[in-house]
């Protein structure tokens, strides 16, 4: 398990170092201002000037990586604006603020909407897969599948909009969607992230449920299920101490690959509920053409993705004896 | 006659499917007494394994048609609830099944799946049951049992995997043990080990065994009687000594001329029974064989593809065929000099 844990971050580490390189490529190796990117659309002349100093574009590309890389590190300096303490993503000139501090404001919401909306479709997802397989063919899969059909047929910012307006407005049955810090009053999280949870998670349920129904549908024909039955066992027993473990392992994988990517910032839920995490920020800095931004979200994105790959596996070793850790 | 210890009786298996209704089994009788091995021989689809899983109750409720009767020691088991059946399964009865490998939980160490039948059986502890699991692998043969037993099926050899399920069939104390093509996947010194192993449980346990099987050498190694399957029916039916040596049937007649015989010449071709199984969902008229038989035109009136030929018994020998016993003993004989010769 150790030795596994150690490959796995030095293999991260190598794969983050890649894509930052990539990233960092295209963007300042674009054959178009990248001071002018860097500063954004409403870029002053004095603007312009303190970023082309500060990052150092007079310098070869390699040597604006060095100095980017390590500032992930010891930290770096910027003439204008001071120090920025190490691990430094950046600096953001249009915030002008360092990268990290405005990821940092915002991750929390993200956290809050990707891990709710994670434990509502999990539950959800896999426990109505899980009855639908067990009534296979009778109403209720029935009922399960075609619900699942049109729920993943969805669109977010449809069923946003529609949820608002029908449990918000017409209803007053839930909170209108806001963020509250959990730290500053649970409850207001709670009530506040609710709409968004539902929404979200909807069309992930309805994923869920139709891959945790075919998974398990699928291992109820494996022969050592039919074994277990052979040897006396009840169907319930059967379903629960074999069947799923055999259907739990690409159901895993998914999740870890969801959970990343939903951390990397819910791109479409946050814009439609107006909820400022990472996905809001990288449209906005899109927009804007703030890169330095840009560059820092898509290296937590893509931090999240390898961090929950690596939980992943770990948790496959944990279900499959035959999966071994090295 | 006393009731024998199994007793099949026109037993009928219809799977329905998206195409029509599938007759796997149409119409099965047999008996078995404790401590008689049964072999019954067929090639794939002629509802061996079907039999066998409608004997468990194993097959799915859902779109299977059971009928007939099957009385495993005077208890009637195809009408039997499914708690009933749990109760005989892995206990009264058991199976082995011929791919150790998926057939055994790849996430339970293999203790811990024998001692479950065991413990599902006796309500006993789970420190007894681990103790018997290793009695049971000390006892099919597994070097250091107390050690290999907490290991995971995918570490053990594929003969020691095959004896692990036999371990786990046999952890009750069955009275019918049902072994579907056990050996079909182990190569032949494994395969003899097993055999043995078999045996000399069925000797010590007085066990009755039913073996599925295509292989006639295996048959001719372990069987007692033999049931020849054909199309969900059977064609033919003896004691090991008479099916293969005096075959009464065009079909087993054609099975043993397809498989090379060690004392006979060595040049002499093999001759494989044309055509292909039949469908069970549209199956042949009349004799299921006559599509693929070579003594079809020997039977007047075309009755082999318009009347379904009875399990007629003839000198204790039991063979659904139109052909008269001078016919048989007559062309039959032809067939085997044309092959040594």
């Amino acid at each position: 398990m150790f030795r596994f844990l150690v490959r796995r971050i030095l293999g991260a580490a190598v794969i983050l170092l890649i894509i930052s390189a990539l990233v960092f490529v295209l963007f300042y190796a674009a054959p178009r201002d990248p001071a002018r990117i860097a500063c954004g659309k409403v870029c002053t002349p004095e603007t312009l000037e303190l970023v082309k100093k500060n990052l150092g574009i007079s310098d070869p590309l390699p040597m604006q990586y060095w100095e980017w890389l390590k500032g992930l590190f010891v930290g770096r300096d910027y003439t204008s604006y001071g120090h920025c303490d190490a691990p430094c993503l950046g600096y953001s000139f249009q915030s002008r603020e360092p990268v990290l501090d405005t990821i940092l404001d915002r991750f929390p919401t993200t956290i809050s909407l990707s891990l709710g909306a994670a434990v509502v479709f999990l539950i959800f997802g896999v426990g109505t897969g899980m009855l639908a397989a067990v009534k296979q063919g009778k109403a209720l899969d029935k009922i399960a599948s075609s619900a699942s059909l049109i729920a993943s047929s969805m669109q977010i910012y449809v069923v946003g909009v529609f949820a608002t307006y029908l449990l918000v407005d017409q209803l007053h049955l839930l909170d209108r969607a806001s963020y509250t810090p959990f730290t500053d009053n649970p409850g207001k999280w709670f009530s506040g992230l609710l709409v968004p949870w539902l929404v979200l998670s909807l069309i992930f349920t309805a994923n869920y449920t139709r891959m945790t129904r075919s998974q398990m549908v699928e291992s109820l024909t494996q022969d050592y299920v039919r074994t277990a039955r052979a040897k006396g066992l009840s169907r319930r027993t059967v379903f629960f101490r074999f069947a799923w473990r055999g259907a739990m392992g690409p159901i895993i994988t998914i999740f870890g690959l969801d959970l990343g990517v939903l951390l990397g910032g819910a791109i479409i839920t946050e814009s439609t509920f107006s909820l400022q995490g990472l996905g809001m920020l990288s449209v906005k800095a899109v927009g804007t053409n703030d890169l330095p931004i840009l560059l820092g979200v898509i290296m937590v994105a893509a931090a999240a993705i390898i961090v929950f790959n690596i939980i992943v596996d770990a948790v496959y070793a944990l279900i499959d004896p035959r999966v071994r850790l090295a | 006659m006393s009731t024998p210890f199994l007793s099949v009786r026109d037993l009928k298996v219809h799977f329905s499917t998206e195409d029509g209704v599938v007759k796997a089994v149409d119409g099965l009788s047999f008996d078995l007494e404790k401590g008689k091995t049964l072999g019954i021989v067929g090639e794939s689809g002629s509802g061996k394994s079907v039999t066998n899983m409608a004997i468990l109750g194993l097959h799915d409720p859902r779109n299977t048609a059971l009928d007939g009767e099957i009385l495993l020691d005077g208890k009637e088991l195809v009408t039997a609830t499914e708690k009933e059946l749990e109760q005989l399964r892995g206990n009264k009865m058991s199976m082995i099944f011929q791919d150790a490998l998926a057939s055994l939980s790849p996430y339970h160490t293999i203790g811990a799946q024998i001692g479950e039948t065991y413990r599902k059986h006796t309500g006993c502890s789970k420190k007894e049951a681990r103790e018997r699991a290793v009695e049971m692998l000390r006892r099919v043969g597994i070097p250091q049992p107390d050690v290999r037993v907490d290991d995971y099926p995918h570490q053990f050899s594929g003969g020691m995997r095959q004896r692990a399920m036999i371990a786990m069939a046999l952890v009750c104390d069955p009275e019918l043990l049902i072994a579907d093509e056990p050996t079909t996947a182990l190569d032949v010194t494994v395969q003899a080990q097993i055999m043995d192993l078999l045996k000399d449980l069925q000797q010590e346990f007085g066990t009755a065994i039913i073996f599925i099987t295509h292989d006639l050498g295996v048959i001719a190694d372990i069987a007692d009687d033999v049931l020849v399957m054909y199309g969900g029916r059977c064609v033919e039916r003896g004691t090991k000594k008479e099916v293969l040596q005096t075959p009464q049937h065009p079909y087993t007649l054609g099975l043993l001329g397809s498989m090379p015989s060690l004392d006979g010449p060595v040049d002499v071709p093999l001759s494989p029974i044309p055509g292909s199984p039949p469908s069970l969902l549209n199956p042949p008229s009349g004799c299921r064989f006559h599509p693929r038989c070579a003594f079809v035109d020997q039977v007047a009136g075309g009755r082999c593809s318009s009347e379904r030929p009875a399990l007629e018994f003839v000198d204790g020998r039991a063979a659904a065929c139109h052909l008269t016993p001078e016919q048989k003993r007559e062309l039959f004989s032809d067939y085997a000099a044309a092959r040594t010769h």
